[in-house]
C-alpha cells in the first residue's frame, strides 16, 4: 500500500480530490475555495499603511490561513513519508525542448539550475524566483482569484468571468513559455 | 478550534499537490507545451467534480454543518480578469506555480520558494496600493 502511495498519483485521483475540496469547504462552513486570498489577508494583517484595499477585518477570513498552513504541512508529510525515490518522468518533447534551452537538472520537482539559493547570484535566477513571484501575486489579486478561485471554484459555479480569467491565465502562460522563456533561459 | 478542520482539508490538498506533481515546474511546462495530458486531466476532472457538487448543493439547498445557508455570489466582470489574468499567467509559467503550490513547495523542502512567496505577497501589496488607479 505504502509503495503504491509513493508512486506519482494518477491525474484522475488528483482531479477528484481537488474537485471535492469545493463542496467540502462549502459544507464545512460556507467557505469558497480560493488560495490567493491568503496573500491578501497576510498583507492586511502584517504590512504597514492604511490602504482601503487592505482595510477589512482579516480575522474573519482566518480560516483561509489555516487552509494554506494545512497545504504546507501536507507537503511536509508527502515529502517525508511518501517521497518517490525515482527521478521525475516528464514528456520527452518537453524534456528535449528544455535541454535545448539549457536546463540540465531533471531529478526533482523543480530544476535546480533555476530554483536554488545559488541562482540568486544571477539575474536569470531573480527573474524566475522573484519577478515570477511578483507577477503571480500582482496578477492574481488584479484578476481577483487564481487557478483555484477562478478556474475551479468560479467555473464550477458557472461564472463566465472566471472562464475569461482562466483563458487569460493560459494566454499569459503560453506567451511566457513560447516567446519569452527562450530569451530568458 | 473550529478552524482546524480547514487545516485538515488543506493538508489533504498539500499531499495531492506533491504526489500528483502538480507543483512541478516541469509539469507546468508540459502543459504549456501541450506535451502531456496530465495537468489538463487534473484541472478538467476537478472542474467536473466541482460543477456536479455545486449543482447538487444548489438543487438540494444544502446547508453547512453549522446550519448556515450556502451562498455562492456571482463574479462580476472586470478588466482585471484580462490584464491581471495575463500577468498571473506570465508568472505561472516562470515560477511553475500558482499560489497553492508555493506553500506546498516550501513544505516539501524547496526553501528558495520562500523568496517567491515573499515576492508574491509583495505583488499583492503593490496591487492593493494601486488598485484605485487600475481598471
Amino acid at each position: 500500500m505504502l509503495e503504491l502511495l509513493r508512486q506519482p498519483w494518477h491525474w484522475s485521483i488528483a482531479g477528484i480530490v481537488i474537485g471535492l475540496i469545493v463542496p467540502a469547504l462549502l459544507i464545512l462552513g460556507n467557505k469558497k475555495f480560493g488560495i490567493s486570498s491568503s496573500m491578501k489577508h497576510a498583507c492586511a494583517a502584517c504590512l504597514p499603511g492604511k490602504f482601503a484595499f487592505f482595510d477589512y477585518d482579516w480575522k474573519k477570513e482566518i480560516w483561509n490561513l489555516y487552509f494554506v498552513v494545512g497545504i504546507l504541512i501536507g507537503a511536509v508529510i508527502a515529502a517525508t513519508y511518501l517521497a518517490d525515490p525515482n527521478d521525475i518522468v516528464i514528456a520527452e518533447r518537453t524534456k528535449l525542448a528544455l535541454i535545448n534551452l539549457g536546463v540540465t537538472d531533471f531529478t526533482t520537482l523543480l530544476p535546480a539550475d533555476i530554483f536554488s539559493w545559488d541562482s540568486l547570484k544571477t539575474s536569470k535566477g531573480w527573474i524566475f524566483i522573484a519577478v515570477g513571484g511578483f507577477f503571480v501575486g500582482f496578477g492574481t489579486r488584479w484578476a481577483d482569484g487564481c487557478t483555484s478561485g477562478h478556474s475551479i471554484m468560479g467555473i464550477a459555479n458557472l461564472q463566465w468571468p472566471s472562464l475569461l480569467a482562466t483563458v487569460f491565465f493560459f494566454a499569459g502562460g503560453l506567451v511566457m513559455t513560447h516567446l519569452l522563456l527562450p530569451l530568458i533561459l | 478550534m473550529k478552524n482546524y478542520k480547514y487545516l485538515l482539508v488543506g493538508l489533504v490538498f498539500g499531499i495531492v499537490f506533491i504526489k500528483a506533481e502538480i507543483v512541478s515546474w516541469f509539469r507546468i511546462q508540459e502543459m504549456f507545451r501541450f506535451d502531456s495530458f496530465h495537468m489538463y486531466g487534473v484541472i478538467g476532472t476537478a472542474i467536473l467534480v466541482g460543477i456536479i457538487s455545486v449543482q447538487l448543493i444548489k438543487r438540494f439547498n444544502l446547508r453547512s454543518i453549522e446550519g448556515e445557508k450556502i451562498e455562492l455570489p456571482d463574479k462580476n466582470f472586470s478588466y482585471g480578469q484580462i490584464f491581471g489574468g495575463f500577468i498571473f499567467g506570465l508568472g505561472w509559467a516562470l515560477t511553475g506555480a500558482c499560489p497553492g503550490p508555493l506553500y506546498a513547495l516550501i513544505g516539501s523542502g524547496f526553501t528558495i520558494i520562500i523568496i517567491t512567496l515573499i515576492f508574491a505577497i509583495l505583488g499583492t501589496y503593490v496591487y492593493g496600493i494601486l488598485s484605485d488607479l487600475l481598471p
